[in-house]
Formats: C-alpha cells, sequence, structure tokens
C-alpha cells in the first residue's frame, strides 16, 4: 500500500489530505504516480499538472524518475513559501 | 535546535539560547539573528492575515537538515530556527534563526544560507486573507535564484 498525501492549494483542489493506494508493479516511479491519479477526473488532472508541482517521497523532495516502494510515502505540493 | 510550533517566541530568550553554554560550548561572539515578521501588504491588496500550513515531519527533517549544511560548510555552533505555522496577524513573528560563530563572516553567511534554504526548500506554504478573500502565495523567483546561488557557490 502507498500511503499519498497532498498539501495546500493540491490539498484544497482535490477536496482531500490523504489516501491509501493499493501498489502496483506498474508505479515504477513518481511521474507514473502522478498519471495514475491525474487520470480519475478534471478535478485532479489539474490539481496534479506538473508545471510547479513539487514531490517528496518518504518525507524527501525527489525528482520525478524516482523509484517507488511499496509502503513508501508521497507527498504532493505546489512551491513551498515559508519563511 | 530547530521548532516548529504555533505559540510566539520570544527574541530576547532566544538570543541567550544563542550564547548559552551548552549551545555554544566554544563561546562564539559574533551572533547573527534573523527575525521575519507578517507583512500587511502584498501585491496592493491589504492582508488582514495570514495562515501557515505545514507538512508535520518532513518540515522538522528539513530544518535539520539544512541546519547540519550550515554546520559543514561554516565553523559554527548549532543554529536555533523557530519557525511558526497556524493562523497569523499582521506584525506577527514567523521565523527566527540564530546563528554563533567566531567571526562574523561566517555568522552572517550561515544565517543567509539558512533563510534561503528554508524558504525554497521546507514544506511551509502561506495562505494570505485580503479583502478580496482568500489566497496562495505564490513562490517567488528570486528566493529560488538566492538558494541556487549557495548551491552554485559550493565551497
Amino acid at each position: 500500500m502507498l500511503s499519498i498525501v497532498f498539501f495546500a492549494q493540491t490539498r484544497e483542489i482535490i477536496g482531500q489530505g490523504e489516501l491509501s493506494l493499493p501498489f502496483e508493479q506498474a508505479f515504477s516511479n513518481l511521474e507514473n504516480i502522478r498519471t495514475h491519479l491525474a487520470q480519475q477526473s478534471d478535478k485532479w488532472d489539474l490539481a496534479l499538472t506538473r508545471d510547479k508541482l513539487l514531490v517528496a517521497v518518504n518525507q524527501e523532495m525527489s525528482p520525478w524518475d524516482t523509484p517507488v516502494n511499496d509502503g513508501d510515502e508521497i507527498a504532493f505540493f505546489p512551491p513551498v513559501t515559508g519563511g | 535546535m530547530i521548532s516548529v510550533q504555533t505559540q510566539d517566541f520570544d527574541i530576547g530568550a532566544l538570543y541567550q539560547q544563542v550564547t548559552a553554554s551548552d549551545n555554544n560550548p566554544l563561546g562564539y561572539g559574533a551572533i547573527v539573528t534573523f527575525v521575519g515578521k507578517v507583512r500587511d501588504f502584498n501585491l496592493e491588496q491589504n492582508v488582514s492575515g495570514l495562515s501557515l500550513e505545514h507538512y508535520p515531519g518532513m518540515t522538522e527533517k528539513t530544518l535539520l537538515n539544512i541546519s547540519q549544511q550550515a554546520k559543514n560548510r561554516w565553523l559554527i555552533a548549532d543554529p536555533i530556527i523557530i519557525h511558526r505555522v497556524g493562523d497569523l496577524q499582521p506584525g506577527d513573528q514567523i521565523v527566527y534563526i540564530g546563528v554563533a560563530s567566531a567571526h562574523r563572516k561566517a555568522a552572517f553567511e550561515a544565517c543567509e544560507f539558512l533563510i534561503d534554504y528554508l524558504k525554497t526548500q521546507a514544506p511551509f506554504w502561506k495562505k494570505e486573507q485580503t479583502e478580496a478573500g482568500y489566497q496562495w502565495i505564490d513562490a517567488r523567483e528570486s528566493d529560488q535564484q538566492a538558494a541556487t546561488k549557495w548551491a552554485n557557490n559550493d565551497e
């Protein structure tokens, strides 16, 4: 199982903060997960547009071609604006 | 020392902590501190409040990581980084960074490095309340450029 979490605008557009996704072998990297989720509806597609979207695996920001393993926590969010 | 918290912080008490012997065992005498506050204007719309969201767990990990990077790069005591989350008002303090070093150059540089990296890597997001309603703040290209400058200038 993958644990997927969303923050800020991404969370607001999707309308939920987290979900569990059964792991599949086809999920070879982060980009595959993103496209899988974006296919669900226009709302998801909009929230997960790759332009400016960031992704973290197990709480570390990672490039889109990073491999995914069963049990990973994957977070999608917009560019950060703290400080 | 890092802390992500809803409550305000006391700059005087934090200054004592930066210079205290348990945090600064070598008694470094060059202290640089940075405080960020909520502005009451942005893009010409008056801001009446700010809400700060974060990614619990990753935020702390990221702040510890950038603290360690600063310690690897400069001869400094353990930096103190405080960042507030939740609902804030114009004028409220948001972020505190305190660095002690033997010399001012290292202290200034490490402090600037820490805020530049915090702004581009730590998972915080600001949402402003204005007369026109809530709006998420866009990340600024100038912040990214400031962080990239350090990465390109790795000594």
